[in-house]
C-alpha cells in the first residue's frame, strides 16, 4: 500500500518506507542469548549436555522444553506488567522508582478486602477488618487496588508536574512512603486466605494472560492514540510540546497515574498468585521493571522506546535469569550479574544515541 | 481598512523594572512581508512573544483580522491563525515529519475516547505531503524522525507547519541564523513562495541582504521602541544601520528620552 507522490525536485515522499526497527535488534539479542546458554549447556563439563530450551529427553513429546519456557514467561509476567507502565513514564522523560513498594502496599490493602471468612471451617486467623470485609465480590478488591494505585500515581504526577522537582526525587520519596504504608497496614503481619474468586485472578498461567492483554492495550495506547503521541512528544522536547499547546502538566499526571495503576494491578495478580500479601513484597521490582524497559530499547532520556521493545526486554530479562539458574550460577552472583547487565544496557543506549546524533 | 491583518496599539511589556517593549504601534497589511530589525535586546523577540500569545502584554491592544484579541497562550494565537517559527525550533526530535506538523492539533478518530482518541495517520500524512508541496519544501521521506535531518530540513519542517493550517499570518524569528548557504537559500525560496501566494509574513532577521531581498517594509526596533518604519524602496542598508545603531530616528517616533 505504498502511496508515493512525486515531490518537487525529483524527491519522493514515500509514506510506506520506514527505517530498521530497533525492536528487531533486541529480538536478535534474545536469540543470541538463548544460543549462548544453549552452547554453555553443551560445553560446561558439569551440565552433561543438557539443552536450555529444547526438549532433549522428549519428556513432553515436543520440540521445546515447555516447563522452562513456562517458568520464564511466568517469572517475567508480573514485573512485566509494571514495566509496561514504567515504559510510558520513561518515554515521557520521567522515571518511577516507587513501583516496587507500591506493589507491597497495594497487595496488603487489597488482600484485606479479599479475605474469606472461614479457613477449613475455622475463622480466618489473619483477618484485618471485621466481618463486613469477608467474602466480598472480587470486583471490590480490584477497584480498591486500582483506586489506590491511581491515587499514588496522581500524587507522584502532581508533585512532578507542578513543583517541578525531579521525578527521581519525587518517586524516591514515594518509594519510602509506600514501603511504610505496607508495613504500617498490619504492623508487619502478612495478610492471607483470599476468596476463591480472588485467588483465581493470578492462578496458573493467568499472570501471562494479563500481561499479554495489557501489553496489547498499552501498545495501542502508545502507538495509535493522542495520549501516546503526546507522551513521546513531551519526552522528546517538553518545550516544543508546551508551545504546541499540549497540556504538559495534565498529561504527566495521567502518565504517572496509568503507571501506578498498572503496578497496582500487578500487585493484585501477585498477591492472588501467592495467596498472601507481605510488607516485604516487590523487592527490587521497580529496578527490574526499569531494567526490562531499558534492555528493550526505551531511552532513559525520554522520547524513544516501545511496548514491543519492553516485552522483548522482559523476555531477555527472563531468559538471562533462567539461564543463570540453568548453568547453576550462584544466586548471589545472579543479582550481581543482573546489575552488570542493567549498566550494560544503559551504556548501549548511550552509545546508540551518540551514533544516532552523529549522523548528519 | 479591511486589508489590515494585524495591528498593535501601544503594545508594552515590562519584566519587573525592565521595559522590554514600549508603546509599539504597528500595522501589517494583506500579503505584505515586513522585516523587524534591531540590535540584540531591542525588543524584537519580546514583540513577537506578545502577538503569538507566548506572553501577555503589560499594556496595549492587539487587533487581528479586524477584531481585538487577547491570547491566553500560544494555542489561542495559533487557532486564530498566527503561526510562528521560533528561534529555538519547536520540534520533537523523536517524532516524524507529519507528527511534528500536527503536534497538539492531531487529526483524530473516535473522539469520544477523550485523551485516548485515535490518530488519523492517513489523513495527517496526506495533508503533510500537500503542505510540503505548497511550500516547495523538499524532505526525502516524511516518516523519518526529525533527529536525522539537517538544520535546513528541520527549519523547513517548522515552516511547513505554518502552511499546513492555512494560517493567516506567519512569523519567523531568525529562521536562517543557524543555517548554511544552501539551506538559507532553500528557506528564502520558501519565503518567496509565501509571498507569491499572498501570505503575510513578519520576518525577524539580522541579515541585511536577506531583508532587502525578501520584504516590502522594514520596521526598526531600538531599546524597546519602534524607531523607524521604512519602505524598502526608500531606504538602503546603510540607512537601516543608522536607525538600528541610534544615529537616526524618524521624526514621528521621536520621544522625550530625558526624564
Amino acid at each position: 500500500m505504498a502511496e508515493t507522490t512525486q515531490g518537487t525536485g525529483g524527491l519522493k515522499y514515500d509514506s510506506s518506507k520506514r527505517s530498521w526497527p530497533n525492536e528487531f535488534n533486541i529480538f536478535i539479542a534474545l536469540v543470541i542469548i538463548v544460543a549462548i546458554f544453549e552452547v554453555l549447556g553443551q560445553v560446561l563439563p558439569y551440565m552433561n549436555g543438557q539443552s536450555f530450551l529444547f526438549d532433549t529427553n522428549d519428556r513432553f513429546n515436543s520440540i521445546f522444553n515447555e516447563a522452562r519456557l513456562q517458568i520464564i514467561i511466568l517469572q517475567v509476567a508480573i514485573i512485566g506488567i509494571i514495566s509496561l507502565g514504567v515504559t510510558q513514564v520513561i518515554i515521557s522523560g520521567g522515571i518511577d522508582l516507587s513501583s516496587g513498594p507500591l506493589v507491597a502496599a497495594t497487595a496488603m490493602i487489597v488482600m484485606s478486602f479479599a479475605q474469606t471468612e472461614l479457613v477449613n471451617g475455622n475463622p480466618n486467623p489473619k483477618a484485618v477488618f471485621g466481618s463486613w470485609a469477608f467474602d466480598l465480590p472480587v470486583i471490590i478488591p480490584i477497584i480498591v487496588g486500582l483506586a489506590f494505585g491511581a491515587f499514588i500515581g496522581a500524587i507522584n504526577g502532581m508533585f512532578i508536574a507542578f513543583t517541578r522537582i525531579p521525578p527521581f526525587i519525587a518517586t524516591l520519596g514515594m518509594f519510602l512512603i509506600c514501603r511504610g504504608i505496607a508495613q504500617w497496614w498490619t504492623r508487619g503481619q502478612p495478610v492471607s486466605f483470599p476468596t476463591e474468586s480472588y485467588a483465581g485472578l493470578g492462578a496458573g498461567m493467568m499472570p501471562v494472560v494479563w500481561f499479554v492483554m495489557l501489553a496489547i492495550l498499552c501498545h495501542v495506547l502508545l502507538r495509535y492514540t493522542v495520549y501516546g503521541k503526546h507522551t513521546y512528544a513531551i519526552g522528546s522536547n517538553e518545550d516544543a510540546a508546551r508551545m504546541s499547546g499540549i497540556n504538559v502538566r495534565r498529561h504527566k499526571v495521567m502518565v504517572y497515574m496509568i503507571a501506578s495503576m498498572l503496578a497496582a494491578f500487578a500487585a493484585i495478580i501477585l498477591s492472588s498468585k501467592n495467596l498472601t500479601a507481605q510488607s516485604g513484597m516487590g523487592l527490587f521490582y521497580e529496578l527490574y521493571a526499569i531494567a526490562m524497559a531499558v534492555i528493550g530499547g526505551v531511552s532513559l532520556t525520554g522520547g524513544r522506546g516501545s511496548i514491543i521493545g519492553t516485552v522483548l526486554g522482559a523476555m531477555v530479562f527472563g531468559v538471562i535469569q533462567s539461564g543463570f539458574t540453568y548453568i547453576k550460577l550462584d544466586a548471589y552472583f545472579q543479582i550481581m550479574a543482573m546489575g552488570a547487565i542493567i549498566i550494560g544496557a544503559v551504556v548501549l543506549d548511550k552509545w546508540r544515541q551518540q551514533r544516532a546524533s552523529a549522523r548528519p | 481598512m479591511s486589508d489590515i491583518i494585524l495591528e498593535t496599539r501601544n503594545l508594552t511589556k515590562h519584566y519587573g523594572g525592565v521595559h522590554a517593549l514600549q508603546d509599539a504601534t504597528f500595522t501589517l497589511r494583506k500579503g505584505e512581508h515586513v522585516a523587524i530589525m534591531g540590535d540584540n535586546g531591542a525588543g524584537k523577540s519580546t514583540f513577537v512573544r506578545q502577538i503569538t500569545g507566548v506572553e501577555q502584554p503589560t499594556r496595549g491592544e492587539i487587533h487581528f483580522g479586524g477584531k481585538q484579541v487577547h491570547f491566553a497562550g500560544p494555542l489561542d494565537a495559533r487557532e486564530a491563525g498566527i503561526e510562528a517559527v521560533f528561534q529555538t525550533l519547536a520540534l520533537a526530535d523523536d517524532l516524524d515529519v507529519s507528527d511534528n506538523l500536527f503536534l497538539g492539533r492531531e487529526k483524530t478518530k473516535f473522539d469520544w475516547l477523550g485523551p485516548f482518541r485515535f490518530l488519523d495517520y492517513k489523513a495527517m500524512r496526506a495533508d503533510t505531503i500537500a503542505a510540503l508541496e505548497k511550500t516547495a519544501v523538499k524532505i526525502p521521506n516524511i516518516r523519518n524522525t526529525i533527529q536525522n535531518m539537517s538544520g535546513g530540513q528541520r527549519q523547513c519542517v517548522a515552516i511547513a507547519r505554518t502552511a499546513t493550517f492555512h494560517s493567516k499570518l506567519t512569523i519567523m524569528d531568525e529562521p536562517t541564523a543557524a543555517l548554511g548557504v544552501q539551506e538559507t537559500a532553500q528557506v528564502e525560496n520558501i519565503i518567496r513562495t509565501l509571498k507569491e501566494q499572498g501570505e503575510p509574513l513578519i520576518l525577524i532577521s539580522h541579515n541585511m541582504r536577506q531583508v532587502m531581498d525578501l520584504v516590502d517594509r522594514i520596521v526598526v526596533f531600538r531599546r524597546g521602541r519602534i524607531c523607524a518604519n521604512l519602505r524598502k524602496e526608500d531606504t538602503d542598508g546603510q540607512d537601516v544601520v543608522a536607525y538600528i545603531t541610534g544615529a537616526k530616528t524618524q521624526p514621528e517616533y521621536e520621544v522625550a528620552e530625558a526624564v
